[in-house]
């Protein structure tokens, strides 16, 4: 016997945490460690809706197993996409979105 | 209260502190290994939900290939070895970064909350039976996925060599 409020409770929390991280990190890099605690809850909450009642095509069990390889891909791509903006301005900041001009003048300074 | 219950409890509270951890320390290093710790308390708390191929699916991939990608592209961004000065955010930013976390948080509990009754039965799912069901009703989907995983790789491939294919056609 499980009660089912430990499951929701964690995806709550898990989820608010990577809000948090996805609004407070400037480090492109690192807002996507707050983009897998999001899914990371998700995961919990389809894993616990299996728990609930038996589903009919071990549903709660293969729609993880999907989101977890759409994370893997969209990981992919999101880091492809930051290493070519990083390569373009020399810089993952988040904060300074038109700053083509600034980089170059400001990056023959720190080279 | 359970023993499955304090198991749950247990792999919760380590998820929660790795996460917390993840998003809060200014050693960007750090903070993809302490994603490492919240996602292998994610996956004890899934084991105990019963579903042992979903952890070890998550453990694999997100442990095994994720955060060594995460790790990767630090280093390819030259991040620096100890605390990150250069992205450090003022401290209102992070009060308003914790509020709105707070608030994500307090909005699922409200509407999750109510629908969790009494204690249910814990159900364990066998690996044979979901590997029926993957090949048999969900085949198509799963083929789409593995196209989509060729698409990724493809476009990343294209995508992190498209300025030199540019540069020498230019030159």
């Amino acid at each position: 016997m499980i009660h089912l409020a430990g499951p929701y409770i964690l995806a709550a929390l898990l989820v608010g945490l990577g809000v948090m991280g996805v609004t407070v990190r400037r480090n492109a890099v690192l807002l996507l460690i707050g983009v897998e605690l999001i899914l990371s809850g998700s995961l919990v909450l389809l894993v616990a809706s299996g728990a609930t009642s038996p589903s009919r095509w071990e549903a709660s069990s293969v729609l993880p197993l999907f989101v977890i390889t759409i994370a893997a891909a969209e990981v992919v791509v999101a880091l492809a996409v930051i290493l070519a903006a990083f390569r373009h301005r020399s810089s993952i900041d988040l904060d300074e979105p038109h700053s083509k001009a600034e980089v170059g003048a400001g990056g023959g300074e720190q080279v | 209260m359970t023993g499955l219950d304090l198991a749950f409890a247990a792999c919760g509270a380590l998820a929660v502190v790795g996460g917390l951890l993840a998003v809060t320390t200014r050693h960007v290093v750090h903070a993809a290994l302490w994603l490492v710790v919240a996602l292998l308390g994610v996956a004890g708390c899934l084991l105990v939900l019963g579903h042992e191929l979903v952890a070890l699916v998550l453990v694999l991939v997100y442990v095994g290939a994720i955060v060594v990608l995460v790790l990767f592209a630090l280093m390819l961004t030259r991040a620096p070895i100890g605390p990150d000065l250069v992205h450090d955010v003022p401290w209102w930013r992070r009060m308003l970064a914790g509020a709105a976390g707070a608030a994500t948080t307090a909005l699922l509990l409200a509407a999750l909350l109510p629908l969790a009754g009494g204690a249910v039965e814990r159900r364990e799912i066998s690996n044979q039976a979901v590997a029926t069901e993957i090949f048999g009703t969900w085949v198509w989907p799963f083929e789409a996925l593995s196209v989509l995983l060729l698409a990724a790789l493809i476009a990343a491939l294209a995508v992190s060599r498209g300025r030199r294919a540019e540069e020498v056609s230019g030159e």
